[in-house]
């Protein structure tokens, strides 16, 4: 039988190891996995590759892990915010390499990594600092820019509702980047606020397939 | 030129360049609001019409601000605002979000500028200045995919300068992307034959307007 739920945090992200690359979803705190990134900083793994639209905010978070040294790269689309000064320094410092993606080629990256393709032509940034270096075609009178697959050891992504073949849904904006982040991620972990029995979740309605997941955290003090 | 600029009378301020643009967004439209001056038009949007606001972050059909105390902190607008959403409204992934806007199928994007040129060239994501963290969001992906890209921003830099320029000296956000610009002071098409003016204050002339954006400006002869 496939059981994917657990309910011990660190059993859920104890295959994570120092130098590995994680998606972190979430836009803002929306989506935002804040069970699963807090256990991380817990665990400690070092020069990690994170993923995520942003950079993290205050305290908690992606915050928290540029807070405790524990990030070598971030991918990026916004990491500049009213209150992202842990980011800020570590950057400044050049302790934190930044690659800065405008967020629709992020979120292509990440999908052609999920679905298989190598690459994918945007028109996104063309012309651009950030379209700079870059191979470029002209295909039907219109310019183009190459991006690669992003994919990542682990994606790290937070859910509504699941059910024991980690079939996901989500609520409202919080989606974001759930569902490409959940097929593009080598290990992907949902965090979710509720746990229901499988064929409650309506298969019209099923937002991330189960086959894109392999564990789901659900913190056992939801109960009830 | 900043003294100057202060002795004249400035068309339009805030909101009421806000009501100018919205009465341009015609009924049906599929419309992105960029962060900043440009959300300000969801206020002026004229009754009557059914126009659906996109937000990048995965949401068609957004509504107005929640009560106090009906925030959803899943229910967020791209400037991380809680919103509502409408009747017919839907969630999406990013993916599909910007599939929407690179993909062509948003009418029009109102966007925010550092400077607009006058072959219709955009910056407006970084200042260039090495000090300055860089942030892009979703700005390069709007700025070439909507099928109209809309400007919205003072004339003027607060020091005089202005932001209306022959050629982009801030990094670009897309290249000749911008169809019409919508300022304080007047409104202007960009046009394969140059910046054209479209409305503007009656007190102010053409010859004054050349003079304080320093560009060969047109008149609207339609």
């Amino acid at each position: 039988m496939i059981q994917k739920v657990s309910t011990c945090v660190r059993d859920a992200i104890s295959k994570i190891g120092s130098s590995s690359s994680i998606f972190i979803g979430g836009f803002g705190s929306a989506g935002m996995p804040d069970r699963l990134v807090n256990a991380l900083i817990e665990q400690g793994a070092r020069d990690l590759t994170i993923i995520s639209n942003n950079a993290g905010t205050g305290e908690e978070g992606i915050a928290a892990l540029f807070r405790e040294g524990l990030v070598r790269k971030i991918v990026c689309s916004f990491p500049r915010q009213r209150d992202s000064h842990h980011f800020d320094r570590r950057f400044r410092s050049g302790e934190v390499e930044l690659e800065l993606v405008p967020q629709g080629t992020l979120a292509a990256r990440i999908q052609a990594a999920g679905t298989g393709l190598g690459a994918v032509y945007t028109p996104t940034a063309f012309g651009t600092e950030l379209g700079e270096g870059k191979e470029t075609r002209n295909i039907s009178g219109k310019d183009y820019v190459l991006e690669y697959a992003l994919s990542a050891d682990f994606a790290l992504i937070k859910a509504a509702k699941a059910d024991r073949l980690g079939n996901l849904v989500y609520n409202k904006t919080a989606r974001n980047f759930g569902p490409i982040m959940a097929a593009a991620g080598r290990f992907t972990i949902a965090e979710v606020d509720e746990i229901v029995s499988c064929g409650a979740l309506d298969p019209e309605n099923i937002v991330t397939p189960g086959i894109f997941v392999q564990s789901v955290y659900f913190a056992s003090e939801n109960v009830g | 030129m900043s003294a100057e600029r202060e002795r004249l009378t400035i068309m339009l301020n805030r909101e009421e360049l806000a009501r100018r643009v919205a009465q341009d967004i015609p009924d049906g439209a599929y419309v992105n609001l960029g962060i900043g001056l440009p959300t300000l038009v969801a206020n002026y949007l004229p009754e009557g019409r059914e126009i659906v606001l996109h937000s990048e972050n995965g949401l068609l059909g957004m509504g107005p601000t929640p009560a106090a105390g009906a925030e959803d902190p899943d229910l967020i607008n791209a400037g991380k605002q809680p919103v509502t959403i409408l009747p017919g409204g839907s969630y999406f992934h990013q993916a599909d979000s910007f599939g929407m806007i690179r993909g062509g199928h948003i009418d029009i994007c109102v966007l925010g500028a550092f400077q607009v040129s006058s072959r219709g060239d955009l910056a407006n994501w970084h200042t260039g200045n090495a000090a300055d963290i860089p942030a892009v969001g979703g700005a390069m992906d709007l700025a070439v995919g909507a099928k109209k890209t809309l400007v919205m921003m003072e004339l003027f830099r607060r020091d005089g300068i202005c932001k209306l320029v022959d050629k982009c000296t801030y990094p670009v956000t897309g290249l000749s992307c911008v169809s019409r610009v919508y300022t304080d002071y007047a409104i202007f098409d960009i046009s394969p034959q140059g910046v054209v003016v479209v409305e503007t204050d009656p007190q102010l002339s053409l010859a004054e307007l050349k003079r304080l954006t320093g560009l060969p400006l047109l008149v609207n002869s339609v």
